[in-house]
């Protein structure tokens, strides 16, 4: 079953002149129950395409195509039926667990505000409700908690209270952006564990962004690879991380420093900087960077190419078996 | 419980600490004031005894000498100082060379008045103020905040003293609607002293026409002295709240479904109180500019009218008395501003 | 108007984006154009008075208290003298006095707060101490005292507004002076062997310019209102000089008459807005992004 369905997404802001693209043409699918990954660097359009879809992105932004959840187009909705649906179907979990905390309200306030305006739950009730998450999402003495400081928490714990947050109206969907980034890596697999406990036991959807993919390989179900505001591959997560189809793809996993790589084999970063809005490359937006671009590459957008459930925008299709 | 809870003391020493170091900043500034005013005192001609005591009483020449010994004016000047600093520490402010009178009397008289209009104006300016503020920062770059800031900037432009003449002229005189000047009418007799503001001291003793006919007196200087501030505390909480508009918690608080309402007025305006806080230090110190002006044309019996009345005849204890009030105010105003930041935001309360 | 760059999250325009805008910056800043045509023409109004000004605003040669007519535009006052020629003049001294004692406020704080800045040691809490104790003091308070027992006259006043204002520029020149003390172009010009004062007046100078000049436009306004303010009071400008301040004083003591107080105030008003017009879309245009916006003692007045 698919929860949401994201169609021919695009996204742009104005600037002092004209309008600048950010996201174009991106198309994917979140099923039920999975952890859906999207991975890319920064500045390739992931973050912007979700907050788009909770109509998250500045006054100006213009959105269009369609983003079916559980049925209804959140694009097209009435800002005031989304806001509705926002927090309360749909959690979200931000990258900086350091800022994304309003610092002068209480956890407990900032835990059950939600709660009470869409259930219209009551204090002690919401508390309550509070404080069961708080100790699944393992916080030591959660109803002192309630009571004390963002700034009195540690950045991991930060983020487990924010995940708590997001889950404490019990949405079908929680996007976490980046939830690990800006962590210690060991704090990032205890935040991952996590999320993948709590998806089994909840039956929960995750949209989960990162550029790390070794941390997409630990949890993901699906992945989708964005570059230059454009998907350029997806699929089932371990196929696509096995066997990339797609050279960024491909790069990105070379830049990856991998465990079970031979020793001494030498990282390999990717050449040149990553394309960034209002600098699309013409043709392919990959080709300045492609080791396997061929003439065509340059001034012909790339078709999609489907093959089984795997999808990407490649037809020199370099690493064809 | 699920409002955040009074802020915790949880360390007292450093609350002292600072409390202290507050205080100790305070004796250097009164001390410095002092020092001034005792310069001005050598700088002006004349034995202050004679205009201190009156033409009667310094025909007497034991009376002028009682002075002089009571001052230490026949000794070096460091003695004379230290001599007026010791009187100052037993509340002797000196005795004014115009009303006769001790200082620290006049000043119990014309304070009150002063802050009974003081504390209504700097409420008018902050209840219409902030909301402004906001409306021009959500708006920001739209209608509404161009024609905001250009009220607001004629706001500034406004001289003090133009705009009670106008105000005047149109609800005095033409329409009749407010009272011409003074805080009763004629024939109206005070309340008993207890605060020695009259609207609040005819409240507490239950005489209402007194009471109503104190606040009429009153509204129109507080509304022309709150004009200023209007202005300044609009402009100031639109930065304030431009400030973290766009700050990760407030997407996060619409992440979480909550009406726009709520976002602005809970979590943004919460966030951006601590800069508009801080522009009370300058909205005290813009009422207590601006009263001496608006005193001086409503015939207000106050601090500013005392202050004025004190520099034009020179009359130094008085002058001293004015500025060692107002440096206590300036004091006491950045302590509460001070305390209310740590009410405001929990991460400071530790320090 | 104002440009704070639409906040997206992601993206900082590209600059050749950017930089493709059309004609010169002020002629997009409709409050900045108004304030430079308000304060030019009473910069023009200023030289030519005698041009303008269809009577002698010192004689009193008219019926008194006439109401604004065709042959007295802004009416006669309780003497018997043209007010219309009493405001143009008027320009002839508010004007270039409060140029005058913003010049003078911003050579002595800036020189005062470049020295505490740049040489710290004992000079800097010297000079800051006595900023706290000027700031201690609303501003026409102080003004006041200094004014009266030096004397009540236009120039003490003048000499007592700049008392008033220079700490001010000392604060705002003084923290530049550390931030760019420390930075890196200045220490790598002290190691070339640049002389203290050659780095202080080469290197550090230039870049203070901006900050200070909007502060001075800002205190162009305030210091029109602080002088009218203590003329106001019968401190500054003695009769029979026609001073705008002194003006609506008179005006206060008839104000049935109401052309008397009416016409100088408005023009007080006009010529502050104008430079409040001009410092506020300066700094604007200085600072974008509106950090220091309406920040520091901000305007105090009358």
């Amino acid at each position: 079953m698919t929860l949401l369905a994201v169609e021919d997404l695009h996204v742009s802001v104005p600037t002092g002149d004209g309008r600048l693209d950010l996201v174009d043409s991106v198309s994917y699918a979140v099923g039920e129950g999975r952890v859906f990954g999207i991975a890319g660097e920064s500045g390739s359009g992931k973050t912007v395409s979700v907050l788009a879809l909770m109509g998250l992105l500045p006054r100006g932004a213009s959105v269009t195509g369609e983003a079916r959840f559980a049925g209804d187009d959140l694009i097209a909705m009435r800002p005031s039926r989304l806001r509705k649906i926002c927090g309360r179907e749909i959690g979200l979990v931000f990258q900086d667990p350091m800022t994304s905390f309003h610092p002068m309200l209480s956890v407990g306030r900032q835990l059950t505000e939600h709660v009470r305006y869409h259930y219209g739950t009551s204090a002690q009730d919401a508390r309550a409700r509070a404080v069961a998450l708080l100790d699944e999402v393992r916080i030591p003495d959660p109803e002192a908690a309630l009571d004390r400081y963002p700034h009195e928490f540690s950045g991991g714990m930060r983020q487990r209270i924010a995940i708590a947050s997001a889950l404490v109206c019990e949405p079908r969907l929680l996007i976490a952006d980046e939830p690990t980034t800006a962590l210690d890596v060991t704090v990032q697999a205890g935040i991952l564990r996590l999320l993948d406990r709590l998806r089994r036991d909840r039956a929960l959807s995750v949209i989960l962004i990162t550029h790390d993919l070794g941390v997409m390989s630990a949890v993901a179900d699906d992945l989708t690879v964005f570059y230059g505001g454009r998907i350029v591959e997806d699929g089932p997560a371990p196929e696509v991380l096995q066997a990339p189809r797609h050279p960024y793809t491909r790069a990105l996993l070379d830049a990856l420093p991998h465990p079970e790589l031979e020793r001494g084999s030498v990282l390999r970063g990717i050449p040149g900087p990553a394309a960034q809005p209002g600098h699309w490359p013409t043709g392919c937006v990959f080709h300045p960077r492609c080791d396997h671009a061929i003439e065509a590459c340059r001034t012909e957008e790339p078709p999609t190419i489907v093959d089984g459930a795997r999808r990407f925008a490649c037809p020199v299709d370099p690493f064809r078996r | 419980m699920i409002e955040p809870g009074r802020p915790r003391s949880r360390a007292p020493w450093p609350f002292l600490r600072f409390l202290g170091r507050r205080l100790a900043a305070l004796v250097v500034l009164a001390l410095g004031i002092t020092l001034i005013a005792f310069v001005l005192t050598q700088l002006v001609p004349g034995d202050p005894a004679l205009s201190a005591l009156g033409p009667v009483t310094s025909a007497d020449p034991e009376a002028v000498a009682a002075y002089h010994e009571k001052w230490g004016m026949d000794k070096p000047l460091p003695v004379q100082y230290l001599t007026y600093l010791g009187n100052l520490l037993q509340g002797d402010l000196g005795i004014s060379q115009l009303s006769h009178q001790p200082v620290l009397d006049d000043l119990r008289q014309t304070i009150p008045a002063t802050a009974e209009l003081a504390f209504l104006s700097m409420a008018l300016a902050i209840l219409v103020g902030v909301p402004l503020g906001i409306i021009a920062a959500i708006r920001q770059n739209r209608a509404a905040d161009h024609t905001l800031r250009v009220v607001s900037l004629a706001g500034i432009s406004m001289p003090t003293f133009w705009l009670a003449l106008l105000a005047l002229y149109v609800f005095f005189f033409r329409l009749n609607w407010f009272p011409g000047g003074g805080r009763l009418d004629p024939g109206v007799l005070p309340p008993d002293q207890i605060t020695g503001m009259y609207t609040l001291d005819a409240v507490l003793q239950g005489q209402w026409s007194v009471a109503r006919d104190a606040l009429h007196h009153l509204v129109l200087p507080a509304i022309v002295l709150a004009a200023f501030n209007v202005s300044l505390i609009m402009r100031y909480t639109r930065s304030a709240i431009l400030e973290v508009v766009n700050d990760d918690y407030v997407r996060a608080a619409r992440a979480k479904g909550l009406p726009e309402r709520s976002v602005v007025l809970r979590h943004v305006l919460r966030a951006a109180l601590p800069s508009i806080v801080t522009v009370l230090g300058l909205v005290f110190a813009n009422v207590l500019t601006g009263a001496v002006l608006v005193e001086n044309i409503f015939s207000w019996p106050g601090v500013g009218q005392y202050a004025y009345q004190a520099s034009i005849e020179l009359d130094l204890p008085a002058i001293m008395g004015v500025s060692l009030f107002v440096a206590i105010v300036y004091i006491t105003v950045n302590f509460v501003v001070d305390v209310l930041y740590g009410v405001i935001d929990p991460r400071l309360r530790l320090r | 108007m104002t440009t704070a760059p639409t906040p997206t999250p992601v993206v900082a325009p590209p600059v050749a984006q950017r930089r493709r805008r059309r004609g010169p910056e002020v002629l997009r800043r409709p409050l900045a154009l108004i304030g430079l045509a308000i304060g030019l023409a009473w910069f023009v109004i200023a030289i030519a008075a005698p041009l303008i000004a269809p009577y002698d605003p010192l004689a009193q040669e008219f019926e008194l208290f006439q109401p604004p007519s065709r042959d007295h535009l802004f009416g006669t006052d309780e003497l018997g003298r043209d007010v219309f020629s009493r405001v143009i003049y008027g320009s002839r001294l508010s004007i270039p006095l409060a140029l005058l004692l913003v010049a003078l406020a911003t050579l002595l704080g800036g020189v005062l707060g470049a020295l505490a800045g740049y040489f710290r040691s004992w000079v800097d809490p010297v000079v800051m101490r006595c900023t706290d104790l000027v700031f201690a003091f609303p501003a026409i308070i102080l003004a006041m005292v200094v004014t009266a027992s030096l004397g009540p006259n236009i120039r003490n006043a003048v000499l007592a507004i700049v008392i008033v204002a220079w700490p001010a520029y000392a604060r705002v020149v003084r923290g530049l002076v550390l931030s760019l003390g420390d930075s890196e172009f200045v220490q790598s010009s002290r190691l070339l062997g640049s002389s203290s004062r050659r780095a202080l007046v080469r290197d550090i100078l230039p870049n203070v310019a901006g900050p200070v000049v909007v502060l001075a436009t800002l205190d162009l306004a305030n210091a029109i209102l602080l002088l009218a303010g203590l003329s106001f009071l019968g401190l500054g400008a003695q009769p029979p000089d026609p001073e705008w301040g002194s003006m609506v004083a008179v005006g206060t003591q008839y104000f049935q008459y109401w052309w008397m107080g009416t016409f100088p105030g408005l023009a007080i008003f006009s010529a502050v807005i104008a430079f409040n017009f001009l410092g506020d879309s300066l700094r604007d245009w200085l600072d974008p992004r509106g950090a220091s916006r309406d920040r520091g003692r901000g305007a105090q007045t009358p």
